[in-house]
């Protein structure tokens, strides 16, 4: 396996946008070019709590390397971060911190739910833990799993590359999404 | 060719407005690009994830200060020896000397700081 993974060696360069081409110049739109920034340079910000939070580590080591997806600095901070990734199970008593870190996160934020817990409470079918951290943030993708291998999880943040690509640009003023923040009591 | 003129180094200049205009312009431009949502949660300070209570801003101990300021002392007698270590041997007999008074000075301060009771935390 691992002498496969030093043969590889091909780069792989992010598509240019739809636009008009021509001999020194081209036209794309402004939405499209910095969708292709912002999907080529998330953040993440990882909230680890069991787990998910070790294949994480497993990600983000030499084997799998989601420095190759332009996700290398991670941020504790949720000032700089674009990609909420919880990982592991959320008591109820974690809930507000985990509300508190995604309000504190800067527009355009996305949240990744890696393994079952996170997802949907897992087996901890209990009192104590939340049910799935939809309940109190908007989740944009899901990975199921217990736990989920490091390939699952780069597939995750792979279709949040998806969605931040084809954003729109007016989509975190529209009023669908203040909807939506609303249902969930945010602002 | 001819002598340098002035007028060589024009390039260097560009390149620092170049430089200085790239880093306005982006700036300027994801300030008004980027979608921003100012709630007060989104304000407050960042206490990983936990609400923050009173200011941050508060007087502390002078005591504290002090501890940190003789910490400091006795740090840099330690920093002085490491170099000391390195050319032990080559040093001798004086280097040794010169330490064990250097340590000996600094002992006299530590002697007076327990004298004075400065790391005496409760009254």
């Amino acid at each position: 396996m691992s002498k496969e993974l030093t043969k590889r060696t091909k780069l792989e360069i992010a598509k240019s946008p739809e636009g008009l081409e021509g001999p020194g110049f081209f036209a794309s739109k402004l939405e499209d070019v910095i969708g292709l920034a912002r999907a080529n340079s998330l953040w993440p910000l990882p909230f680890a709590t069991s787990c998910c939070g070790i294949e994480f580590m497993a990600t983000m080591a030499s084997n799998y390397d989601l420095a190759r997806f332009g996700s290398e600095r991670l941020s504790f901070s949720p000032r700089q971060a674009d990609m909420l990734m919880v990982m592991g199970t959320i008591a109820k008593k974690m809930g507000p911190t985990l509300r508190q870190v995604y309000e504190q996160m800067a527009e355009p934020k996305w949240v990744l739910s890696v393994g079952a817990c996170a997802s949907s409470g897992g087996i901890f079918d209990t009192y104590s833990v939340l049910q799935g951290i939809d309940r109190i943030i908007p989740v944009d993708v899901y990975v199921p799993g217990c736990p989920p291998r490091p390939e699952q999880i780069i597939e995750g943040i792979l279709k949040i590359q998806e969605l931040a690509k084809n954003e729109s640009f007016r989509r975190r003023d529209s009023a669908e999404y203040k909807r939506m923040l609303n249902s969930y009591g945010m602002e | 060719m001819a002598a340098n003129s002035p007028i060589d180094y024009l390039p260097v200049i560009l390149m620092f407005l170049v430089a200085a205009g790239f880093v306005v312009t982006t700036m300027v431009a994801t300030h008004l690009l980027g979608p921003k949502r100012k709630t007060k949660i989104k304000l407050d300070s960042f206490e990983c994830g936990i609400e923050p209570q009173g200011n941050a801003r508060l007087p502390f101990s002078i005591k504290y200060f002090l501890v940190a300021i003789l910490f400091v002392l006795f740090d840099v007698e330690v920093i002085f020896m490491y170099p000391w270590a390195v050319n032990f041997k080559e040093l001798g007999g004086l280097g040794i000397i010169e330490m064990f008074s250097f340590v000996a000075l600094l002992l006299v301060g530590f002697y007076y700081m327990i004298a004075k009771k400065a790391l005496k935390w409760e009254d």
